[in-house]
């Protein structure tokens, strides 16, 4: 490190060591209490909580909703319900797992969370926009609730035109709360942005920004850049379902593969927005349980900036057989392949972590593993569906419904549970049990791949995907499948058990303890109010583990102003109050 | 960045989880400046349409332009243009610690937005004697055209939300004039200020956009 006298920008500063506090008294669950406290909270935090009980909720009703569609296809014709409640059963399952779920799950439950603590900051940059984000999110949940038990949507979650312009039901509404929901979306990137530009800690370059944090500024890019693309789309669906403007009905001289174009141009990359986060929570996951530094940091950091980059420019693929140019179908299958790229270099980046590391196989790792296989058969099969050729034969099967489940269930809820039980003893500060963590992990991984696997190969056989009734031949591919589906939500009905058991009965959690080297577990678990009591110093990148503990909780030795200075030179001897442990 | 001053003592308006004013100013310009960028998409989504249907009927864009008045549009614009330099000098007189000053331009700035207001309220109500609604009530039989209504579904949708947005503009700038009389503002803090002006320019360059791919193609 460069000495002040070589470097005028170098300012030197005092630092002291500050261990976390193993049975803290005062945390933000404890301080500030009372419902009313909660629902005009400014904390991040708690924000974050507010967002994981919204989703789980959510999360258990559009799975609720899977289980009866999966019952129904049990047989051929008409199993226990009639054919319009299926078709608003599949609607809506794939309307609140994507809007209600999948896209705030990582970014607002656990990166509200997480994203302060990581970065050193006592908060978001824009706490009570924060806020009014998540109460947007529930107001649109409302409205969406309301939609359905006002009429009911039957168009799939895509709302093509023109049938979601001339259907019955409640679809203008329906659209209305998705488009407030997506307002929720818009501010969360514009904070979570402008968060990692501005809230780093004194020392935090972005040379040694976490991962999970590239993750989400990734994201967050996605969010800002495609959301509002969805949300004038759907207004005007609402406009041409009110108004009878025609941009995308036919009969009024309008175009319905126009509504196509935008509505995949944030569809698309709305499918990065719920799975590059997920990237992050593997990166700081496998880094923890393998205690090696990541292999290719900035190899990984840039691959979800270029996901997120060549996610805008592949939208096309969603509409191979609706009628686009041919030249613009081999441009898109083109680069829908390259974006194979960055993914492979990230799943290469991360087994090339694991070799040789001292790997602890707790349930947080055990799900990555889970991500990867899953992962890796989403991917895969995402690269046949970007073929033409193959597309044309594949398009609107069930090897599609099985591909984006592999990459969203596979792939984004694994790394969503693997986030979940990693950082739960810092969210709650208890200890879950971690037998049934990992049987409940098999119980998913078993399930999933049961209720899946069979939906390849009766899509590659012909199985159109969303109908009510279906030939014979396909009847043991389903009934496999509908199976499977209860043995996966056995999975998450047991997850859900041992995680609220251990609220009650969980063991009191140490402050870290994964020996993280990661700067959210050098504070108390549970966190205290406003994060740290000093500021923190950051020498070391958040993955370092052969440097000593006792280098990654340093803070300010005065109670000064050290935000703000990118380049620190941190003079610790004055001052060092470093104990070996 | 920041051209107010750098003092130690802590504003009354900072707020707790940042170090100093710098770095609360910096934010907010940030924030508001990623939020631009999503407005900017917001609109581009109409203007794709636009773009797809000019191109589908450029004989239909070049006949319909004829119904909307040059003269008043050129107003329009010229006040709206006004309206962002006096925007910019109430951030101007904010940065001087001219107190009086904006309030002033602030609101002479609500003023012209009302103006422009005005103005658009009697174009519209002016097309709908004619006959001229959007979509499916589209009456009118001045232009020889099946897709007529198309070319004002368009109009009405694309300044219909830019008018969301100036009233949007104009009830922040009232609250921003409220908190001036009040002497919230001054060289210390005045980023509410400076914020609603990056809006405010913002709403003015849609305009500016809006304005002769509407009525100056004919």
């Amino acid at each position: 490190m460069d000495t002040a006298e070589t470097n005028s920008t170098l300012k030197k500063i005092q630092v002291q060591r500050f261990k976390p506090e193993s049975d803290p008294k005062e945390t933000y669950m404890t301080e500030e209490t009372g419902i009313w406290s909660w629902l005009t909270t400014v904390d991040h935090k708690k924000i974050g909580i507010m967002y994981l009980a919204s989703i789980t909720f959510f999360f258990f009703v559009g799975g609720l909703m899977a289980l009866m569609i999966r019952t129904e296809l049990w047989t051929p014709a008409k199993t226990f319900i009639e054919a319009n409640t299926y078709n608003q059963l599949f609607t809506l399952h794939g309307s609140i797992m994507i809007f209600l779920f999948l896209v705030p799950s990582v970014p607002a439950a656990l990166g509200n969370f997480i994203l302060p603590l990581q970065l050193g900051a006592k908060d978001v940059a824009f706490p009570r926009l924060n806020l009014l984000s998540y109460y947007l999110y529930l107001t649109g949940a409302f409205i969406a609730i309301f939609a359905i038990l006002n009429g009911g949507i039957d168009t799939g979650w895509t709302f093509y035109t023109p049938y979601s312009s001339t259907t019955g039901g409640a679809v203008t509404t329906m659209t209305f709360g998705i488009f407030v929901i997506g307002f929720s979306s818009i501010l969360t990137g514009v904070n979570f942005i402008t968060t990692i530009h501005k809230m780093r800690a004194p020392g935090m370059t972005w040379d040694k920004l976490p991962l999970f944090c590239w993750g989400l500024y990734a994201t967050s890019i996605i969010q800002i850049l495609a959301t509002p693309v969805l949300a004038i789309t759907l207004a005007l669906v609402a406009m041409e379902r009110i108004l009878g403007i025609g941009i995308f009905d036919p009969a009024l001289g309008g175009d319905p593969v126009l509504y196509q174009h935008f509505f995949w141009f944030y569809s698309h990359p709305a499918v990065y927005i719920m799975i590059v986060p997920g990237f992050g929570v593997v990166s700081e996951v496998i880094t923890t349980f393998s205690r090696k530094h990541i292999f290719g940091y900035w190899a990984i950091a840039i691959s979800s900036l270029s996901i997120a980059f060549i996610g805008f420019l592949v939208w096309g693929h969603h509409m191979f057989v609706s009628g686009q140019a041919a030249l613009a179908s081999m441009v898109f299958s083109f680069l829908t392949f390259l974006v194979g790229i960055p993914t492979g270099i990230k799943m290469f980046n991360w087994t090339a972590t694991l070799y040789k590391g001292s790997i602890d196989l707790k349930s947080p790792l055990l799900y990555i593993f889970g991500f990867f296989f899953l992962f890796l058969v989403g991917g895969l099969t995402g690269i046949v569906l970007a073929s033409i050729a193959l597309d044309v034969h594949l398009h609107d099967t069930y090897y599609v419904v099985a591909h984006f489940h592999f990459v969203m269930v596979g792939g984004m809820v694994m790394a969503f549970l693997a986030g979940l039980h990693y950082w739960w003893p810092k969210i709650t500060g208890k200890m879950y049990n971690e037998m049934m963590a990992k049987i409940a992990c098999g119980i998913i991984f078993v399930g999933f791949n049961v209720t899946f696997l069979p939906q390849f190969v009766m899509g590659a056989q012909g199985m159109p995907r969303r109908y009510f009734n279906y030939i014979e031949q396909f009847q043991p591919f389903h009934q496999i499948s509908t199976v499977g589906s209860y043995i996966l939500g056995f999975g998450f009905v047991m997850v859900f058990f041992y995680l609220v058991k251990s609220l009650f009965r969980g063991e009191k959690a140490p402050a870290n303890p994964w020996g993280s080297r990661a700067l959210e577990w050098q504070v108390a678990s549970p966190p205290p109010l406003h994060n740290f009591h000093h500021t923190p110093v950051i020498v070391n990148g958040p993955y370092d583990y052969h440097k000593p503990m006792e280098e990654f909780q340093l803070g300010l030795a005065s109670s000064g102003n050290g935000h703000g200075e990118s380049n620190v030179e941190v003079d610790s001897s004055d001052e060092e109050q470093i104990h070996a442990e | 960045m920041a051209n107010h001053s750098t003092s130690t003592t802590k504003s009354k308006f900072l707020q707790h989880h940042f170090v100093d004013s710098d770095q609360q100013f910096d934010a907010a310009k940030m924030g508001m400046w990623i939020f631009l960028v999503t407005e900017v998409l917001f609109f581009g989504g109409l203007f794709a349409a636009y773009i797809v249907y000019r191109t589908w009927y450029p004989e239909l864009f070049t006949m319909a332009s004829e119904e909307l008045n040059t003269i008043w549009g050129g107003v329009n614009t010229v006040v709206l243009i006004g309206s962002s330099l006096t925007v910019a000098m109430a951030i101007k007189s904010a940065q001087l610690n001219q107190k009086k000053n904006i309030a002033i331009n602030l609101g002479i700035t609500i003023t012209l937005a009302a103006i422009f207001m005005v103005i658009k309220y009697f174009e519209w109500t002016h097309k709908f004697h004619l006959g001229i609604f959007p979509g499916k009530f589209y009456a009118f039989d001045g232009i020889d055209h099946p897709k007529a209504n198309v070319f004002f579904s368009l109009y009405y949708l694309m300044t219909g939300l830019h008018g969301i947005h100036v009233l949007v503009g104009m009830g922040l700038m009232i609250w921003l004039l409220i908190r001036s009389l009040k002497g919230d503002f001054g060289s210390e803090y005045y980023s509410p200020i400076e914020m609603t002006g990056l809006y405010w320019h913002l709403v003015d360059i849609i305009w500016i956009f809006l304005f002769p791919l509407f009525y100056l193609i004919d």
